[in-house]
């Protein structure tokens, strides 16, 4: 199959960027990506740059991947990251277009590429059990209804890929943050912290410039791991509560930007 | 004729980790933050070595070359991760997973490393359930074991088929919270091209910023690589693009001894190669033969569709061959069986190159709901890539390269022969012997970063005796100069082909040649062919763009470059290893019923190489391997 | 119950000191949580002042008496209208602030963003509610104050003023766009308060989706069939 693809170059994070048009021959049983480096090489051949796009496993697993194909995250097939997502999708002929995530949290670095250090500090604020190495008691000492269990496998299952961010109007993160929360605030282990954790990545996610939830569910339209919305509800009725109980007026510090984790 | 030495402390088994434990040396807890650690790679040995070395005091600047520590492949970990926790009540116990692990790697591991690891394990499991790890759970709210490959004991613990990614993402956290904490400072998009040796230890490295191109040189008291393993040398593997040799190529050309290259494993569970434009190829979890059954028609050439092949005219060749281990025999006797069927024309799919691995049985016997629940996502994966859905077609699966037991050689302190350079994970050769068993390598990682490297580097870093460095010292700008060079020579050779099509035909050698049945003439002949490659790669390539920017092709040319020097010490490693052992399998070596013959009078050594220069040929350092407590047999599954 | 220093956190009221609700502002989930609060008030007087429109099909004297009853205490009737006015002020005020946000949190706009599940009325709430709050003004100036009545206006006597009001077309025309807008604002708000305010049950979400997407509409259709019996001579 023949397409025609219409990509986002921009050689780094102070150049304007532009769409530029690129024909390449594909077949059904490539991924996407594969399709891609299919491209690119011939890109290379003709001695011109190769597009540059962020990718690792191409298992779906690493969430590093991911930019949208004619405005839908990861591409029509959902859910799944876009190195899973295969030609068979396509028709010959086809015109698309792919489109860097776009955000102010994320700062394009090349083409595809962009810069999701933001969500690194999001979970640096609070998104952790804090246990000391070595210190934790015997496994089975803590009982964990299954359900409970399931549910926060679910939540966790977030690959930080940040489609739900780039396919958010508002371009707010609340479903990364929303997972994580879910995630531990199900579990015993995670009751300690969970009202400071709340309000620390709750008071990052804002710091950062991520936008807010208006509940419209784009994001979980888009999310290749299939987290639901719910988890936003959930993150929202700890963040009332936690500031309910707050005893202390100023808010915390948040992580800087410019400083680590993205030294 | 060694001149390595293990340090394994003297002392019954059983007491020997304890008892080194209590005499290592210890740093005063206002001293710690004096001292710097660099930990190179995030995935499990890394992640949890950074977070606990950084929670005890030290600084530790950490780094990865992807855009965040989170992605580090040990996430694509799918099935599990053992632990002696005999929750079953099935016999298990710290020894019985010890003796498995020695002898699911063919009686080529150390002992003493074996049993640290299988001590260990349980505490791997209390750390991650309080971390939050949701792991797979009963109804009466404890946690759910799984069986797999190599074990006759439920002993693998599972969260869905995503265990390294909830494992990884525990560790991350415990990372990210000592980022946050400021005792760890964390750097992403950077690759380590260099290792920095001072006096003869390893005080820093040098990395390329790839989001700059910026050459940057960070120094330290101690260097931890934990940087994985070297399995995309094939080009076509199960690991991520990403993933390469690079780190621990530099510190061996520094010195660092290699060990056991030629151990490599090959998965029986991927899913078949589709075409020439294959990327990389995508496992299917080991514990899916749980309740799969592995089978090819009896007929060869018998293209009907699997559906319509009668119960009677299936082999069920596992089953057949090993009735008591069947279709959980280990990995690299199941990958064999494989190849030998398809090498009999009985092999299925595009090319005859895949086995049936069916379903049918499992959900007539649990039901659907059951078999979801085991491998819901898996299925959905499957699918995903294939268009088939596995409840109603049996899967086609194909053996493919997943893990390298080999790397560099470590001291029971997971030290490398360079002072200050330690090596954990995938990256050191440790553990494993010649074969790993399934869900021991999320093990491994975790045993390394969480209780063994922050104790032995702490004493490492107590033991005092080395003079203060910076960035200015002559070896780091050397370094750097070194770094430099080699970047501007890939940029200036302007050539024809591209870093891939060199990647892609190393693969091709190395996998036809140095694969899953290796010979004297195969891997002569991949040792004449290689360096004839590598020579077009240093005359012909092409990288396009510049330095001073983001360049993925930059990237590739740095690793791939090591990658040539690589293969050939793993080809070279497998000439010299007269034997067939584990993931090593050498046709001249093998017994009437094609199972691997090992010949422990005069191969139960560790072979540690020692790099003499591009063009010289590697020495051979020989560590024996002694075992005092197990009685060395043959591996037999059936 | 304090014994020198040992106070318990849990028995403790907790404080509300500005700062915290401050903070609680300042953060978008406690502006959500804020405008579903407002919200909840804003829709329980949409729904009794429905109720009391609907009185109009019983005759003149009942809508009219229901109005004189509501006349009666004034205290009364000032406290709900400030009550009202504050609600409508905090919750535009926080729904303007979120929607100039939008401007910050993706300066670079896609050159095209597909919605897949996402509902006409979920995106268009800041659009809905302008011309909500616009409605508002204008139906105080002319259904209460009268100032902008079309019609000659009558104090505290809504039956005749309804329908010498929508007997000019443009009016009923106005009411009747208006009440879309409420339809929609409904559709969306009423399920999003409790997405907000932290309630999300598998079971139950999902009818809490479509009761708000009936409630709306039934909200929408009962008050436009005011302008359009006035107009078609059903109510005379």
């Amino acid at each position: 199959m023949r397409l025609t693809l219409e990509i986002w170059r921009q050689k780094n994070g102070s150049d304007p960027g532009r769409f530029v048009t690129y024909e390449v021959e594909a077949n059904e049983h490539m991924s996407f990506l594969e399709m891609l480096d299919v491209l690119n090489q011939g890109l290379i051949a003709k001695g011109e740059e190769p597009v540059a796009f962020d990718n690792d496993c191409r298992e779906g697993i690493c969430g590093m991947c991911g930019f949208l194909i004619d405005g839908q995250a990861h591409g029509p097939n959902h859910p799944g990251t876009v190195c899973q997502l295969h030609m068979r999708f396509f028709h010959d002929g086809q015109k698309l277009r792919l489109e860097p995530w776009r955000a102010a949290a994320f700062p394009i670095v090349k083409d595809l590429v962009v810069n999701r250090s933001a969500l690194d500090r999001i979970i640096a604020a609070g998104g952790y059990n804090s246990v000391r190495t070595g210190s934790a008691p015997e496994a089975n000492a803590i009982l964990i209804n299954k359900n409970d269990s399931d549910q926060a496998m679910e939540a966790a299952a977030c690959i930080g890929c940040g489609a739900c961010v780039a396919a958010c109007p508002n371009a707010a993160a609340a479903l990364f943050t929303g997972a994580k929360i879910t995630q531990l605030s199900l579990l015993p282990q995670g009751q300690p912290e969970r009202y400071i954790r709340v309000i620390n990545m709750a008071g990052q996610h804002e710091s950062e410039g991520f936008g807010h939830c208006t509940s419209i569910g784009e994001c979980q339209a888009v999310c290749p791991a299939g987290i639901k919305i719910e988890v936003i509800a959930r993150m929202n009725k700890d963040f009332i509560r936690a500031s309910l109980k707050r005893r202390e007026t100023t808010p915390p510090a948040t992580i800087s930007k410019s400083g680590s984790p993205y030294a | 004729m060694t001149d390595l030495n293990s340090k394994i402390p003297a002392g019954p088994l059983e007491k020997k980790w304890d008892e080194h434990k209590a005499h290592l040396k210890l740093v005063n807890p206002a001293n710690k933050r004096k001292h710097t650690v660099i930990v190179v790679g995030t995935g499990l040995a890394g992640a949890s070595a950074a977070a606990s070395l950084g929670e005890m005091g030290y600084k530790v600047l950490s780094f990865c070359f992807q855009d965040s520590p989170r992605r580090a492949h040990s996430i694509a970990a799918q099935g599990g991760i053992n632990a002696a926790k005999n929750y079953q009540n099935d016999g298990d116990s710290v020894y019985r997973l010890f003796y498995d692990t020695i002898k699911g790697g063919d009686f080529r591991a150390r002992e003493a490393n074996v049993y640290r690891l299988a001590q260990v394990s349980v505490n791997i499991i209390d750390q991650c359930v309080a971390q939050g790890v949701p792991f797979g759970r009963e109804y009466s709210g404890t946690l759910a074991n799984r069986s797999f490959g190599g074990a006759q004991v439920s002993r693998t613990f599972y969260a869905r088929g995503q265990t390294g990614q909830q494992l990884l993402l525990g560790a991350y956290q415990a990372l990210m919270k000592q980022v946050s904490a400021g005792t760890v400072v964390h750097h992403s998009r950077r690759e380590m091209l260099e290792l920095v040796v001072v006096d003869g230890r390893a005080r820093g490295i040098v990395t390329r910023n790839l989001v700059t191109g910026k050459i940057e040189s960070h120094v330290a008291d101690a260097v931890v690589l934990c940087t994985g393993g070297y399995g995309n040398t094939f080009y076509l593997s199960t690991n991520a693009k990403g993933c390469n040799a690079s780190a621990i190529w530099r510190a061996h050309r520094k010195g660092a001894f290699f060990a056991n290259p030629c151990y490599t494993q090959i998965h029986p569970t991927c899913i078949p190669k589709s075409g020439e434009y294959q990327s990389k190829l995508t496992l299917m979890s080991e514990s899916l033969r749980n309740d799969g059954r592995v089978w090819v028609p009896k007929k060869k050439g018998d293209h009907r569709p699997p559906n319509e092949i009668p119960e009677d005219e299936r082999d069920y060749y596992l089953e057949r061959v090993y009735p008591s281990f069947g279709n959980l025999a280990p990995r690299d006797v199941s990958s064999r069986q494989a190849k030998y069927a398809c090498d009999e024309g009985r092999g299925v799919g595009p090319g005859g190159l895949g086995v049936y691995l069916d379903f049918g049985d499992g959900i007539k016997r649990l039901g659907k709901k059951v078999i979801d629940e085991r491998y819901g996502n898996l299925f959905e994966m499957y699918e995903r890539i294939t268009g088939d859905d596995p409840h109603v077609v049996p899967m086609r699966i194909y053996p493919a390269v997943h893990y390298t037991m080999g790397g560099l050689w470590v001291d029971y302190n997971l030290m490398s022969s360079i002072p200050g350079l330690f090596v954990g994970g995938e990256a050191n050769f440790s553990d494993h012997g010649a074969n790993r068993l399934g869900a021991s390598a999320l093990m491994q990682g975790l045993a390394d970063g969480y209780f063994v490297l922050p104790f032995t580097v702490s004493d490492y870093l107590a033991s005092g005796g080395y003079a203060k460095v910076d960035t200015n010292h002559a070896a780091v700008k050397d370094a750097e100069r070194e770094v430099q060079g080699r970047l501007d020579k890939f940029l200036a050779i302007n050539g024809k082909n591209s870093v891939d099509h060199f990647h892609r035909a190393l693969g091709e050698i190395m996998w036809e040649d140095c694969g899953m049945a290796r010979s004297k003439e195969s891997l002569t002949r991949a040792l004449e062919q290689i360096p004839k490659l590598q020579e077009q790669f240093w005359s012909d390539l092409r990288v396009t763009g510049a330095g001073a920017d983001l360049n993925q092709e930059l990237e590739k040319a740095g690793r791939v470059a090591d990658f040539f020097e690589l293969a050939q010490l793993l080809c070279y490693d497998a000439l010299k290893r007269e034997e067939s052992c584990g993931g090593h399998f050498r046709v001249e070596h093998q017994t009437p019923d094609g199972e691997a013959k090992r010949n422990d009078a005069e191969f139960a050594y560790v072979a540690a190489w020692e790099w003499k220069g591009a063009d010289e040929t590697p020495e051979l350092h020989k560590e024996p391997l002694v075992y005092e407590n197990i009685q060395l047999a043959t591996r037999s599954y059936k | 119950m304090s014994v020198a220093g040992t106070k318990s956190i849990e028995t403790e009221a907790p404080q509300a000191s500005p700062g915290a609700l401050l903070a609680f502002w300042n953060n978008p989930i406690g502006k959500k949580a804020l405008m579903s609060l407002t919200g909840i008030i804003l829709s329980l007087y949409v729904f009794a002042h429905l109720l009391g429109n609907m009185q109009i099909y019983v005759g003149a004297e009942a809508i009219n008496g229901y109005a004189h009853l509501l006349h009666k205490n004034l205290a009364l009737l000032w406290t709900a209208r400030v009550v009202l006015l504050a609600a409508v002020l905090v919750h535009a005020l926080a729904g303007v602030q979120l929607y100039l946000n939008k401007a910050n949190t993706r300066p670079v706009q896609y050159a095209e963003r597909v919605n897949i599940i996402s509902t006409t009325a979920s995106r268009t709430m800041i659009w809905s509610g302008v011309l909500i709050f616009a409605f508002v003004i204008y139906h105080v100036l002319d259904l209460t104050v009268g100032v902008a009545h079309a019609g000659p206006y009558e104090d505290v006597m809504p039956y005749q003023n309804v329908l010498s009001g929508f007997r000019f077309l443009p009016a009923a025309i106005a009411y009747v766009v208006a009440m879309v807008g409420v339809g929609f604002h409904l559709w969306h708000g009423l399920y999003s308060l409790f997405q907000s305010l932290g309630m999300s049950h598998p079971r139950y979400t999902p009818m809490v989706q479509k009761g708000a997407a009936i409630v709306g509409t039934l909200v929408a259709l009962a008050n436009i069939s005011v302008p359009i019996a006035v107009l078609t001579g059903l109510l005379r």
